[in-house]
C-alpha cells in the first residue's frame, strides 16, 4: 500500500493553471525526489499534499487519509519543512522544540532532539543565530517531533556549501533508517541522483518523467545521447571537498 | 510622496490633527458643574444672572444626592439662595475638597456675577436716591462659601487612568499588529497550520498570553501611580480588580483593531501609519490628557464615539468614585459595540498568508 497517492491533481489560480492533473504515489520507506526547474509546481504540489493548500481537483491521500476527508489525521503523522524559515527569530531553539512539541500535545527531550541533527551545542542559541546549514538542520529537526510516517522537505540544501549539503543528505539518509519516508525536492541533479529511490520531474505544471534515477540515465542513454565531454574521473567539487575536508562545520 | 502614505500620514495629516485639535482646546469652554439646593429662592435677580453665565452648568441632581455627588467631584458646587435671618439675601456656595481648585474658580465667578449684581443694584439706587448713606447693607446680595470634606481629586487621578487607558490602546493596536504580521512574515504561522493545531487556538493562544502580560504591565502602572504618586483606590484591592477587568476587556476591543491592520497593511512599513491613525485621535480625543469638556462641542460629539473615551471614563469612575461595575453598564455597552464592530472587521481582512 503506498503512502502517498496523488491521483490526477489540479491546482488553478484564477487563470493560471500551477499543477496541471499530476499522478503519482510514494511507496512506505523511499526518499522520493520532486524535481524541476523554479516554477514547475513542485512547492505547490507539496503544499497540497501537506494540507496547507487547497487543491482545485483530484484525489490525494497520505498514510491512508484523504485529504479533504481527514486533514487533521494526516497532519498528526507528518512531519513538514517549509522552502523558507517558518520559525520565530528570536527564540531559542530550546523553546521553539518544546513549542512545537505542545503543538502536537507531545513532550520531547530538547538535547536528544537537537542531537538527531548535531545540534546538541545549539540548545540555548536563537534560530536567527543559526547558520544557513545549522538553520537546515534545525528545521528538519522539528519535522521528528512527532515521530511523522512521512517527511515533506522543500529544497532543503539550496543555497548550502558543499559540506553542509553531504551533511544534510546523511541526516535524510539517517531519517529514512528510521523508517521514515522522505519527500524532498530540489533542482540539484547530482543530489537526486545520489539521494532519492525514485524521482518525478514536472515541467510547468506536469510530470513529464517518473521513475528511479537509473532508470531515467539509461533510458536517455539507449535513446543515442552522449555528453560532449568525456567525464574525467573527478569533478570540481571533489576536488573542493578534498581540499576543504568532509567535515561540519560551522559557517 | 504620494508613494509613501507614511511620509503624508506623519508629515501631513497628524500636524494638522495636532494643530486642529490643541487650536480647540479653549480654557472659556471649560464649564463647572453646579446645582441649585431644592430649598433656594430662584426668583431673585442674582439667580437670573448666574444662570445666564456660560461658565456655569447647571445640573439636577436629586436632593438627597447633592453632597454625595460634591464629595465625590462629580459636580463642583451646591448653590443654595435665601434670604437670611437678617433678612438679607445671600448665596451660599457650598464645594468640597474633592475638586479644590475647580472649586477657586467657581467662588470667583460666583463672586463676579454677585458684585455686578450689587454695582448694578448701587447704580439704580444712585440715580433714584442720591443719598449713599441710605443704601443699606440689606439691599445688597452677600455670598457666603462651605467647604465639605471630599476625597482629594489629584492630578495623578485625572492622569493614570487616562495613560492607563492610552497604552491598553497602544500595545493592543500595534502589538498585535507587529505580531501577527511578523508570525506571518516569518512563515511561522504556515508552519504552525502544518501540525494539528486548529487555527482558532491559534489567535486564543496569542490573545491569552497578551492579555496576560499586558494586565501586568497595567498592574505595575497602577501599582507604582498608587505607592508613589498617591493614585487613588477608592476600594483598595476591590477597586484594583474592577481597573484589571476593564483592562482586559479593553485590551480585547483594541487587540480586534490589531488585526485589523495586520490585515490590511501590505508589508511592514504601512503597520505604523494605520496603526497611529486609530490610536493618535484616540490619544488626542479621548481624555487622556485633558478633558473632553475643553473641546467645542463638535469635537467632543467625536470623543464620544470613540471607546478609549469610555474606558478611560469608566477607569476614572471605578478609581475615584468606588462606581460600581452596574453603574459602568453604558460605558461598557459602548465598548462592547466596538468590539462587535472591530471583530467583524477584523474577521474580513484577516489574512493567514
Amino acid at each position: 500500500m503506498d503512502i502517498i497517492q496523488v491521483n490526477n491533481l489540479v491546482k488553478k489560480y484564477d487563470g493560471l493553471v500551477a499543477v496541471d492533473g499530476i499522478s503519482f504515489s510514494v511507496a512506505p520507506g523511499e526518499i522520493f525526489g520532486l524535481l524541476g526547474p523554479n516554477g514547475a509546481g513542485k512547492t505547490t504540489t507539496l503544499e497540497i499534499i501537506e494540507t496547507l493548500r487547497l487543491k482545485s481537483s483530484g484525489e490525494v491521500s497520505v498514510c491512508g487519509f484523504s485529504i479533504d476527508a481527514q486533514p487533521n489525521e494526516i497532519k498528526k503523522r507528518i512531519g513538514v519543512q517549509l522552502q523558507a524559515a517558518g520559525y520565530y527569530p528570536n527564540i531559542t531553539l530550546a523553546e521553539q522544540l518544546r513549542l512545537f512539541a505542545g503543538l502536537y500535545s507531545k513532550q520531547v527531550n530538547v538535547v536528544e532532539m537537537l542531537s538527531l541533527v548535531g545540534l546538541q551545542d545549539k540548545v540555548s542559541a536563537k534560530y536567527k543565530e543559526l547558520s544557513g546549514g545549522q538553520k537546515q538542520r534545525f528545521s528538519v529537526c522539528t519535522t521528528l517531533i512527532n515521530d511523522p510516517q512521512v517527511v515533506f522537505l522543500d529544497e532543503p540544501t539550496t543555497g548550502l556549501d558543499p559540506q553542509a549539503r553531504r551533511n544534510l543528505w546523511e541526516l535524510i539518509r539517517s531519517i529514512r533508517q528510521r523508517g521514515t519516508t522522505v519527500v524532498i525536492t530540489t533542482h540539484y541533479m547530482d543530489e537526486a541522483e545520489r539521494l532519492c529511490d525514485r524521482v518525478a520531474i514536472m515541467e510547468k505544471g506536469k510530470i513529464i518523467a517518473q521513475d528511479t534515477p537509473e532508470r531515467l540515465i539509461d533510458r536517455l542513454v539507449e535513446s543515442g545521447f552522449e555528453r560532449k565531454k568525456e567525464v574525467k574521473k573527478a569533478s570540481l567539487e571533489d576536488v573542493f571537498l578534498s581540499l576543504t575536508g568532509h567535515e561540519w562545520r560551522d559557517e | 510622496m504620494l508613494r509613501s502614505p507614511s511620509a503624508i500620514i506623519f508629515g501631513l495629516l497628524f500636524p494638522l490633527v495636532f494643530i486642529v485639535v490643541f487650536g480647540f482646546i479653549n480654557p472659556s469652554n471649560v464649564k463647572f458643574d453646579v446645582t441649585i439646593d431644592q430649598r433656594s429662592d430662584t426668583t431673585g435677580e442674582l439667580y437670573a444672572a448666574l444662570k445666564s453665565n456660560s461658565s456655569l452648568r447647571f445640573r439636577t441632581v436629586e436632593d438627597g444626592q447633592q453632597e454625595e455627588r460634591l464629595q465625590k467631584g462629580r459636580i463642583d458646587a451646591i448653590l443654595f439662595l435665601q434670604t437670611n435671618p437678617e433678612n438679607q439675601e445671600e448665596v451660599v456656595v457650598t464645594t468640597s475638597k474633592a475638586s479644590r481648585e475647580r472649586a477657586n474658580i467657581v467662588e470667583a465667578l460666583i463672586q463676579e456675577e454677585v458684585s455686578s449684581v450689587n454695582s448694578r443694584r448701587l447704580d439704580v439706587l444712585f440715580k433714584t436716591t442720591p443719598d449713599s448713606l441710605r443704601i443699606s447693607s440689606a439691599q445688597r446680595y452677600a455670598m457666603k462659601t462651605a467647604l465639605i470634606p471630599g476625597r482629594e481629586y489629584k492630578t495623578i487621578d485625572f492622569i493614570l487612568p487616562g495613560q492607563l487607558g492610552f497604552s491598553i490602546l497602544s500595545a493592543g493596536v500595534f502589538g498585535t499588529a507587529f505580531v501577527f504580521f511578523s508570525l506571518r512574515q516569518t512563515l511561522v504561522l504556515k508552519r504552525f497550520f502544518a501540525t494539528p493545531i486548529k487555527r482558532p487556538f491559534i489567535i486564543l493562544g496569542e490573545a491569552l498570553s497578551r492579555v496576560t502580560f499586558q494586565l501586568l504591565g497595567s498592574l505595575m502602572i497602577i501599582l507604582i501611580g498608587h505607592f508613589v504618586f498617591e493614585f487613588t483606590l477608592v476600594e483598595g484591592g476591590w477597586t484594583l480588580v474592577k481597573l484589571l477587568l476593564f483592562a482586559a476587556i479593553g485590551q480585547l476591543v483594541f487587540m480586534g483593531f490589531g488585526f485589523v491592520v495586520s490585515g490590511i497593511a501590505r508589508n511592514e512599513s504601512t503597520i505604523p501609519p494605520i496603526a497611529n491613525m486609530i490610536t493618535l485621535p484616540q490619544f488626542l480625543l479621548c481624555g487622556t490628557f485633558f478633558p473632553i469638556d475643553a473641546f467645542p462641542s463638535w469635537l467632543q460629539a467625536i470623543s464620544r464615539i470613540l471607546p478609549l473615551t469610555y474606558l478611560n471614563d469608566s477607569f476614572r469612575r471605578i478609581a475615584f468614585e468606588g462606581a460600581p461595575l452596574l453603574d459602568l453598564l453604558p460605558q461598557l455597552g459602548v465598548i462592547g459595540l466596538w468590539g462587535v464592530l472591530v471583530f467583524f472587521l477584523a474577521v474580513r481582512f484577516f489574512r493567514w498568508e
